[in-house]
């Protein structure tokens, strides 16, 4: 933690007008992360994760109102001018996304794709950009790269589609890959293939990582740091190894519980949370979990609770009654 | 209880063959499947997208023609049946899709959603369905005074898989399947869910056909697990020995694939297995040899049949783990 971190999140914040009202999808979260190492971002679907990448990428919806600062490789990236940030984003900032069938050009070949992006950005020669193509798609696990070039997306599986991803995003050597939900839209066996090579990789390139999932079993190997969303704020946030081995906020820990456990036998009722996450057009005083949480109490419906430290700096939590138990017990 | 499991399954599938044809090509989606699931029983259908098992649902429901192959639900052929006779016995078993949004007409509001299958099963006294839709919206946990006026758009995922769950009990049906009914759904509402499935089993003395490809999802659920890859079942078996000892390559793959939620179990860098070849053109012999590290010549010729290996316990494959 020494020196400037490669990217400062600081009091951001993403308001979206909606028809309901002004809809807070990210509430004050500050965040920082070192170069080379990998940040696992989770929460469930509306939590805020995807606005707050896409506010670290300033690629938010045109609407969107961000305030805060995003420091990334020592500039102000809300204030950058859009030819700064475009060329951010190409050399240094790269991101993939969910769906590569929907982030790949479906009328584009494979080849075309990957050499544009290189000549664009490396100004490589052709000859120089297909080389680099294929290397590229052997380095992502394509067998027979130089015959992929003149495919189109169409072609190839969602695995491989996902594959052809990375290679262009990591075409021109980024400094921070932000990975968005890389693996939820591919079956099992394929995303234990995408996670290895992501986590292969961003070693390799000692690249700084984020790997945004709702799933705390894809980030408990592969990231140094977990942070944990809910609701647009920030509940929980720690070194990997200190969040599974003492979880704070009871958000963090009944998510968790409610994952089925193939050590489980069959026919065991799950722990589940009940209700649902709040409205976020319609902010609540107290602490947004308190309604579903079994040991809400006092000032939890009346008062926000702050980011606090735990036992070390690195482990910080927001809540007014932390567990103190081992992670997973009781439950 | 295991004495009427061997008296009669109330489904049993036998030699079933599906296939589409794409173009000018054939896509072996289920390939000489045969299943039983007993009264009472859960049976997991598991395997990745592509293998089959949605199409095997499917077929089970006459929603798919099969091209050969018998399905025998308590004892009667769905196969040979046509018109009236199986709509009628399509009343004793539905369907839960996986997205519950998509598999709600927009326009409807939720009472007649769900009072839908009365009317088409002839309920003509309106109180008398009104009276239903009450009482099954209590049992999967809505209130009936503030749902049955309301459009789906107004409730979450998790809501609208309870309506659905609703309107596939409505009609007290014996059996159900559920094809990948929370992996639609957030991680804090599919447990909500699961647990909501369980209970209406014991409730309605129902069988389940539960397909999903989340292993810890099926395990949960099922007395019984199938996997299928490929348009072929690989193993069957009780869900507690087949997860701790796999006897197919496949199914260890599959386990060994999923991330766990514990750092200190570091992620074992994947077997590069590659993916699974295309149901076009599966491979000759056993399908799954293409990614199997045990795989040999004899996997290459002969279809491996399934075949028991333990009590309960059945495997497709010419060199089983155990």
């Amino acid at each position: 933690m020494t020196g400037t971190p490669l990217l400062s999140v600081e009091r951001v914040a993403v308001d979206l007008p909606s028809a309901r009202g002004n809809l807070r999808a990210v509430d004050q979260v500050d965040l920082s992360l070192d170069a080379g190492r990998t940040l696992g971002i989770v929460g469930e679907s509306g939590c805020g994760k995807t606005m707050l990448s896409r506010a670290i990428l300033q690629l938010l919806p045109k609407k969107a109102r961000l305030s805060g600062r995003v420091m990334f490789d020592g500039q102000d990236l809300a204030h950058c001018n859009p030819e700064t940030l475009r060329k951010l984003r190409a050399r240094s900032l790269a991101v993939v996304f969910q769906d590569p069938m929907t982030s790949l050009n479906p009328v584009l070949t494979i080849g075309t794709q990957l050499i544009e992006t290189l000549q664009a950005h490396l100004e490589l020669d052709m000859i120089a950009a297909k080389k680099r193509s294929v290397d590229l798609l052997a380095a992502v696990g394509i067998p027979a790269p130089d015959q992929r070039l003149t495919q189109y997306p169409h072609q190839l599986s969602g695995g491989m589609r996902q594959r052809v991803a990375i290679a262009i995003a990591l075409s021109c050597e980024p400094k921070l890959l932000i990975a968005d939900e890389p693996t939820t839209a591919l079956d099992v066996t394929i995303q234990a293939q995408i996670l290895d090579l992501l986590a292969r990789e961003q070693k390799r390139r000692h690249m700084a990582m984020i790997i945004i999932t709702y799933d705390l079993g894809v980030v408990a190997g592969r990231t140094d740091e977990v942070a944990v969303m809910y609701a647009g704020r920030l509940v929980e946030r720690a070194p990997t190894q200190a969040l599974f081995k003492q979880m704070h906020m009871p958000y963090t820990e009944a998510l968790l519980a409610a994952i089925p456990k193939l050590e489980t036998a069959p026919h065991t009722p799950l722990p589940a949370i009940s209700g649902r996450p709040p409205d976020p057009t319609r902010p609540t005083k107290g602490c947004s979990f308190a309604p579903r949480c079994r040991y809400s109490a006092g000032r939890c419906e009346s008062e926000k609770p702050p980011l606090v430290p735990a036992e070390t700096s690195a482990h910080q939590f927001a809540c007014f009654h932390p567990i103190k138990i081992a992670a997973g017990v009781g439950a | 209880m295991k004495q009427q499991v061997a008296t009669s399954p109330l489904l049993e599938v036998k030699n079933l063959v599906v296939e589409y044809v794409v173009g000018n090509k054939i896509v072996h989606a289920v390939s000489d499947v045969s299943l039983e699931i007993a009264r009472g029983e859960t049976l997991g259908l598991v395997g990745e997208s592509g293998c089959g098992k949605s199409t095997l649902g499917r077929a089970v429901l006459q929603l798919r023609p099969a091209q050969s192959g018998k399905v025998l639900f308590d004892g009667a052929d769905l196969t040979s049946m046509r018109g009236e006779a199986l709509r009628k016995m399509r009343r004793r078993v539905q369907l839960i899709f996986q997205d519950p949004i998509a598999s709600l007409n927009p326009r409807r509001r939720i009472g007649d959603i769900i009072a839908e299958p009365l009317v088409i099963a002839g309920y003509k006294d309106a109180n008398k369905r009104r009276e239903l839709v009450r009482e099954v919206l209590g049992a999967v946990g809505l209130d009936p005074a503030l749902v049955v006026d309301r459009l789906p758009h107004e409730f979450s995922g998790g809501q609208c898989q309870r309506i659905c769950i609703a309107r596939a009990l409505v009609l007290n049906p014996e059996f159900i399947i559920c094809d990948e009914p929370v992996s639609a759904l957030d991680v804090s509402i599919r447990a909500q869910i699961l647990n909501l499935l369980e209970e209406m089993k014991t409730r309605f003395r129902l069988t389940l056909l539960f397909i999903a490809h989340d292993l810890a999802v099926v395990k949960a659920v099922s007395d019984r697990v199938a996997v299928m890859y490929l348009g072929r079942i690989c193993e069957v078996g009780p869900s507690e020995q087949l997860f701790a000892k796999p006897a197919h390559p496949y199914t260890a793959l599959l386990i060994e694939a999923i991330p766990v939620p514990d750092p200190d179990v570091r992620p074992a860098e994947s077997v590069p297995v590659g993916e699974p070849p295309s149901p076009i053109a599966p491979p000759s012999g056993c399908r799954f040899r293409t990614r199997c590290p045990r795989a040999d010549r004899r996997c290459a010729e002969d279809v491996p049949e399934l075949r028991p290996i333990a009590a309960g316990k059945y495997v497709a494959c010419h060199h089983p783990l155990t």
